[in-house]
């Protein structure tokens, strides 16, 4: 037979061994409509991961590491939080695709991380020994009832180790904190972060976009246009 | 038991650039070729589409389109001494995975190596001496020079499209190239690529300084490009979502790009994706390879027999691959025999960052591309005297700036505190005017007898087998090269305007923790002389004639540039000699 | 095994002045008459026999089977193989030109129009004939194939009787004297064999040709088949004879990339005509005169501002911040036809499902283009489309969301 060209739809054959995701593919490139995996959105909502205290001891910590002002909002109310309980209650949580075999062992710095526990235990574990430090140290107060100088005292704390949380590095959880909710802070808002692209508009970043060809050669100016998310801007819609 | 599977003429371990170009090269001489690949098909339209590929979080925070460590990771440890642990997250380098490896999201930085790169032990043993050389240094000469592989580098380049100014036609010297490079026979097939506000800055600066800059050579299209199997690319748009990411819109050279389209369409090719190759099968002599035994993702093995192995898996899977598979005998560090784990290399990476006055410079970092830049190699290999330093390498260094990507751009000056509102209108303040160079100063790591890969004794892969080990760390050669280097780097930083210069040496021990390129080398190393080489000139193994290992894992030392260039260039020169030699008499290319 | 492709091109040379109108050859070819045979292996690739009577990928050639969307259901092709029990191998030459030329079978019932027999019926005698030799060279294939898996009542073949009397002409083409014989060519091409019209020309509800727009655009398969006549906007106005040549061989050219349908179409057919009939082709479409433009609704200004704005930060990623995308790889949104088309089916198909251009060995890169239907809803879908209809110089009608989302709604049910 003629070997024809084909559609490249038509060019997929399929291994035949059951729960096996190998194809085979020869004779033109595959493709199927709606093919790919685009992100889902971050929805609001009730916490999927924190408990409704965890939640607003994060939202407490989110709002120290970036506090509000009359220009820009904090962790709290540009929704670090919620990027925060969205990805410990996913595959990031999880440590879905490390490694996780035993044996568990401490090692140097160069070596890196070792423990058995994901991110989202890590978590639990220490926002509970946060708070039993605090309700011991002051007089029954919660983390987000301590008035903002005693949480940043307590936070500095944590960093030059004076102060010592039980049970848990405190160290390296106010480390593990601050780069999550900064990076919660500056991420695409469809990961529930970043609320009204505040964080871009701050900093004069233009969002997801993907062709500046018209402005690489206009050096030193002012780039004008609004920052974008995967998911759009208020100018996609119309103006009511 | 495996499944066995219809013979071919050749089976190919891994579809990434070596196995794309391969495929492509094999399938011209009418063989009939299958690739095996590991990971998933990917393609634009569906994997990286310019609506959804620029998301930071996703692609280089969670780093989604590399290999899950938990399908295979390696251990690591800095001395010999030490126990290895296992990397359980990724960090100082991302190994690939799927269809395009690396291709699909590395920079697209496209250089060649210096001609003396390829003889540097006797390069460097006439110029100094050789009790200049650190005595536990075995860098040693490839067995293939510059001029062997002009033509090979040529046809990658014009393949791929790169974009840049020729420093050397012929012998001549060309203005606005680099100067330093070796001969090539015809300029780049496309201009550079435009240079956004603070790469121009610091080639102004580094002219200033009597430095010659040159555009850093681009696989990023500087116009549209039509190569020479006739498919398309798009010019690149300076989205700033390049390596890491995979391109949306066909400008970044790939196999996905640049030969898959083109390739799959012949009837004497086809691939397996979601496959791992776990093992080079051979008889009973241990000299011939019959084939590979791969696993499907259902947990099923079959055999794949083949009369022609081509192991293009990446350098360290390819190493992976031949201990696990009894091919070459392993490297004892202690014994200092064997070859198979030896002279493994990565690369000496540091920068310095700028702070700059924000009523004056505005420098769009979002506007950029993965192999943008302005570039000097006065300081890269033998191309200044080392006689008064006290060190053999050096690298290029360049404001090489990629994005401006926000999770990883918000830079603030030394001594700002890292959290609270403080640091809040640091960011503010300087994400616009602050140049953040990245892979700023691209050093070379030569090699040492006790940075090697041999297998773990203790942690397993999800088949039970060992675990690659790394034993790895800098050596004061590299340190104090580095030390050298970044100040040098500093200076141009400066005199470009920057009102604070932090500097941000590369300071051992060396850290699986900071990412410093994936450029891993070694392990399974070219050479003349079988019993410090794995492969030959050719790339053929010296154990099994009808195997041969493609990839970074046959330097036997590794220059101060990125390695895709001469990596493509050595696949094109092993299957010339395949195609020309091999194939009419399967048999040893060399006697050694 | 692989044969090498037969040098098509060679054997056309000849084929083309014997298979030209008017010619008269031997009336009963036998199978050493291998001019005869080549001649009608080139006839039957010029009207793809080949793409509706095999079952793709899988299916031995022309052994039918292939299920076939018409607007009235699936109809499901005949074997057209010499199997005498199966196949047409026992149908004499009247009754094979019977059945394509006038649509009636053998056993005296009535062909559906999906087989196209109303443009078929301008190819001559000798030209039927010759596929008739062609056809029975080929592997004769035993395959029974139930062709009547219409719906009632649309499965009463008798009713075929009414149809044609309503919408068929029987008989072959006759040349304009006042043309060129190329044009002649182009002509009996595209009116005959290559049954254009059969997708591109709007039908009425019955299935008939609506003969005065004749090439203006129809919409079948969930797809909209462009109009080919020479509007400037939705037709080929601004297409040049090498354009369109270009496009019919390889798929693609300067302005725009084959899609859809008309991938199949290019790739077992077009792709293979000699270039001397591309060129007969390019020069007849040309001369087709546009339509008189009705005045076109003004696109409204907060709709073109939201198209814009959706433009610019997704779409001109790879059609360009002015649309004119880049050549032979993103088509040219300024300049397209189908972006233009009356009838935005084809538009809004690609901007929510994505598509694959086609791969040709003269352009193997086929280009996809990704689904959007995820990320934008109906009135953002609505609005920049609208955008890029009106944006540049052009003009055609705003599209609305109500029309997105019914789009929407149909292509749910579809795997293609």
């Amino acid at each position: 037979m003629k070997r024809r060209d084909f559609l490249a739809g038509t060019a997929i054959l399929v291994l035949s061994t059951m729960n096996s995701r190998a194809t085979v593919i020869s004779g033109g490139l595959p493709w199927t409509p709606n093919a790919g995996s685009p992100p889902v959105p971050v929805r609001p909502g009730p916490w999927h991961y924190f408990t409704s205290d965890e939640g607003h001891a994060v939202e407490a910590l989110a709002d120290r590491i970036i506090p509000p002002d009359p220009q820009t909002p904090g962790g709290k109310d540009s929704g670090c939080a919620v990027f925060i309980d969205r990805q410990l209650a996913g595959p990031y949580g999880r440590s879905d695709g490390l490694y996780t075999r035993p044996p568990f062992m401490p090692g140097t710095k160069q070596q890196g991380a070792q423990s058995a526990k994901g991110p989202a235990a890590s978590y639990r574990d220490a926002l509970a020994a946060l708070d039993k430090y605090c309700q011991s140290k002051h007089q029954g107060k919660r983390f987000p009832e301590l008035s903002d100088q005693e949480k940043d005292d307590l936070l500095k704390g944590l960093e030059d180790e004076k102060v010592k949380l039980e049970g848990v590095d405190g160290k390296a959880f106010f480390a593990q904190v601050i780069k999550d909710v900064q990076q919660g802070f500056f991420a695409d808002p469809l990961y529930g972060g970043n609320r009204d692209m505040v964080a871009w508009k701050m900093i004069g970043y233009p969002g997801a976009r993907y062709n500046y060809l018209d402005w690489v050669d206009r050096h030193n100016e002012r780039f004008p246009l609004p920052p974008v998310s995967i998911m759009g801007r208020t100018d996609w819609s119309p103006k009511t | 038991m495996s499944r066995k599977l219809p013979k071919k003429d050749v089976v190919i371990v891994g579809l990434g650039w070596t196995g794309s170009i391969m495929a492509n090269e094999l399938t011209d001489e009418g063989l009939d070729v299958i690739a095996i690949e590991r990971g998933p098909w990917r393609d634009t339209p569906t994997e990286f589409p310019p609506n959804y590929a620029q998301d930071e979080l996703r692609y280089r925070i969670r780093h989604e389109l590399f290999l899950r460590p938990e399908q295979t990771t390696f251990t690591f440890r800095n001395k010999m001494d030490q126990t290895a642990l296992p990397i359980r997250d990724w960090g100082s380098f991302m190994p690939p995975n799927g269809v395009g490896g690396g291709g699909v999201h590395w920079n697209a930085e496209t250089f060649r190596f210096l001609p003396s790169d390829f003889v540097l032990k006797t390069h460097l043993t006439e110029r100094y001496g050789a009790s200049f050389l650190p005595q536990d240094m075995t860098i040693q000469d490839w067995g293939v020079t510059y001029d062997d592989l002009e033509q090979h580098y040529d046809a990658f380049e014009y393949l791929t499209g790169t974009c840049g100014t020729a420093g050397n036609l012929s012998g001549q010297i060309q203005e606005g190239g680099n100067p330093f490079e070796g001969p090539r026979s015809r300029p780049y097939p496309n201009p550079p690529q435009k240079q956004p506000f603070s790469h121009t800055l610091f080639a102004k600066a580094a002219r200033d300084l009597g430095y010659k800059p040159f555009p850093q050579p681009s696989g990023n299209m500087s116009q549209a490009y039509t190569n020479p199997l006739g498919l398309h690319l798009g010019p690149c748009t300076y989205c700033g979502f390049c390596e890491w990411f995979g391109c949306g819109n066909y400008s970044k050279s790939s196999p996905q790009t640049t030969i898959l389209p083109f390739l799959i369409r012949k009837s004497n090719f086809s691939l397996r994706d979601n496959s791992e190759v776990i093992r080079i099968d051979l008889d009973r002599s241990g000299k011939h390879a019959t084939g590979v035994t791969f696993v499907d993702t259902g947990g099923v093995e079959w055999e794949q027999p083949a009369d022609l192995v081509i192991l293009s898996a990446y350098a360290i899977f390819n190493v992976h691959l031949l201990l696990h598979s009894k091919i070459g005998s392993p490297y004892d560090p202690a014994a200092n025999t064997g070859v198979v784990g030896r002279n493994f290399t990565h690369q000496t990476i540091s920068s310095v960052n700028g702070f700059f006055d924000n009523k004056k410079f505005n420098f769009n970092p979002f506007i950029s591309s993965g192999s943008i830049g302005m570039c000097i190699d006065e300081f890269n290999g033998d191309n200044f005297d080392h006689g008064p330093h006290g060190f053999v390498g050096g690298g290029y260094m360049g404001q090489v700036q990629t994005n401006g990507r926000p999770i990883q751009s918000t830079l603030v000056p030394p001594g700002t505190p890292k959290w609270g509102a403080a640091w809040k209108s640091a960011v503010r303040d300087n994400y616009l005017s602050t140049v953040k160079p990245g892979t700023g100063v691209h050093g070379s790591f030569y090699s040492y007898r006790d940075v090697y890969l041999d297998l773990d004794p203790t942690y397993k892969d999800r088949f039970g087998r060992p675990l690659v080990r790394l034993t790895i760390d800098f050596h004061d050669n590299e340190l104090k090269q580095n030390v050298f280097l970044t100040d040098k780097f500093a200076e141009i930083i400066r005199a470009m305007g920057a009102h604070t210069v932090d500097k941000q040496y590369r300071k051992g021990p060396y850290d699986s923790t900071d990412y410093q390129t994936t450029h891993l080398n070694g392990g399974a190393i070219m050479g003349t002389d079988p019993s410090t080489s794995a492969i030959n000139r050719y790339l053929q193994s010296w154990d099994v004639p009808n195997l041969f290992v493609m990839g970074a894992s046959a330097f036997p030392q590794n220059p101060g540039y990125n390695p895709t260039g001469t990596v493509a260039a050595l696949a094109y020169w092993s299957a010339a000699a395949i195609r020309k030699q091999y194939l009419k008499n399967p048999a040893p290319l060399i006697h050694a | 095994m692989h044969r090498a492709r037969k040098p098509l091109i060679l054997i056309c040379a000849v084929a083309v002045w014997l298979s030209g109108p008017g010619f008269s050859g031997a009336a009963n070819p036998d199978a050493q008459a291998f001019d005869q045979i080549e001649k009608g292996h080139y006839l039957a690739t010029v009207a793809d026999c080949y793409a509706c009577h095999t079952v793709p990928n899988v299916g031995k050639p022309f052994a039918g089977g292939r299920a076939i969307e018409t607007p009235f259901g699936v109809i499901t092709s005949s074997n057209i193989t010499p199997d005498a029990d199966t196949g047409i191998g026992a149908w004499t030459d009247e009754q094979f030109e019977n059945a394509v030329r006038k649509g009636l079978h053998p056993d005296g019932s009535r062909l559906y129009p999906a087989m196209p027999f109303p443009a078929y019926t301008k190819m001559s005698r000798d030209d039927v004939l010759a596929i008739r030799a062609y056809l029975a060279t080929v592997e004769p294939v035993h395959q029974p194939v139930n062709s009547n898996t219409l719906p009632f009542p649309f499965n009463i073949r008798a009713a075929m009787r009414a149809w044609d009397a309503l919408y068929f002409t029987e008989g072959e083409f006759q040349p304009d004297s006042h043309q060129s014989p190329t044009w002649n060519r182009g002509a009996y091409l595209v009116q005959g064999p290559g049954h254009c019209t059969s997708c591109h020309t709007p039908k009425s509800l019955l299935g008939g040709d609506k003969t005065s727009d004749n090439l203006r655009g129809f919409n079948l398969q969930g797809w909209f088949a462009p109009d080919i006549t020479g509007d400037t906007n939705q037709g080929l106005g601004r297409w040049s004879e090498a354009d369109i040549t270009g496009y019919l061989k390889t798929g693609h050219n300067r302005l725009t990339a084959a899609i859809g349908p008309m991938t199949e179409e290019i790739l077992n057919s077009t792709s293979q005509y000699s270039d001397s009939d591309l060129n007969a082709i390019a020069i007849y479409l040309k001369s087709l005169p546009a339509r008189q433009d009705a005045t076109t609704a003004q696109a409204a200004s907060p709709v073109m501002t939201v198209g814009q704005a959706i433009y610019r930060d997704q779409c001109s990623a790879c059609h360009g911040i002015d649309g004119h995308g880049v050549a032979m790889l993103f088509p040219s949104l300024a300049q397209s036809s189908l972006v233009h088309a009356s009838d935005p089916t084809t538009a809004i198909r690609l901007v929510l499902r994505g598509g694959r251009s086609v791969a040709t060995t003269a352009e193997p890169t086929a280009p996809g283009m990704p689904s959007f239907g995820w990320q934008l809803n109906d009135d953002q879908v609505a609005a920049v489309l609208t955008y890029v209809r009106n944006a540049w110089q052009t003009a055609a009608a705003p599209v609305s969301a109500e029309t997105v989302g019914r789009a929407r709604d149909q292509l749910r049910t579809r795997s293609d």
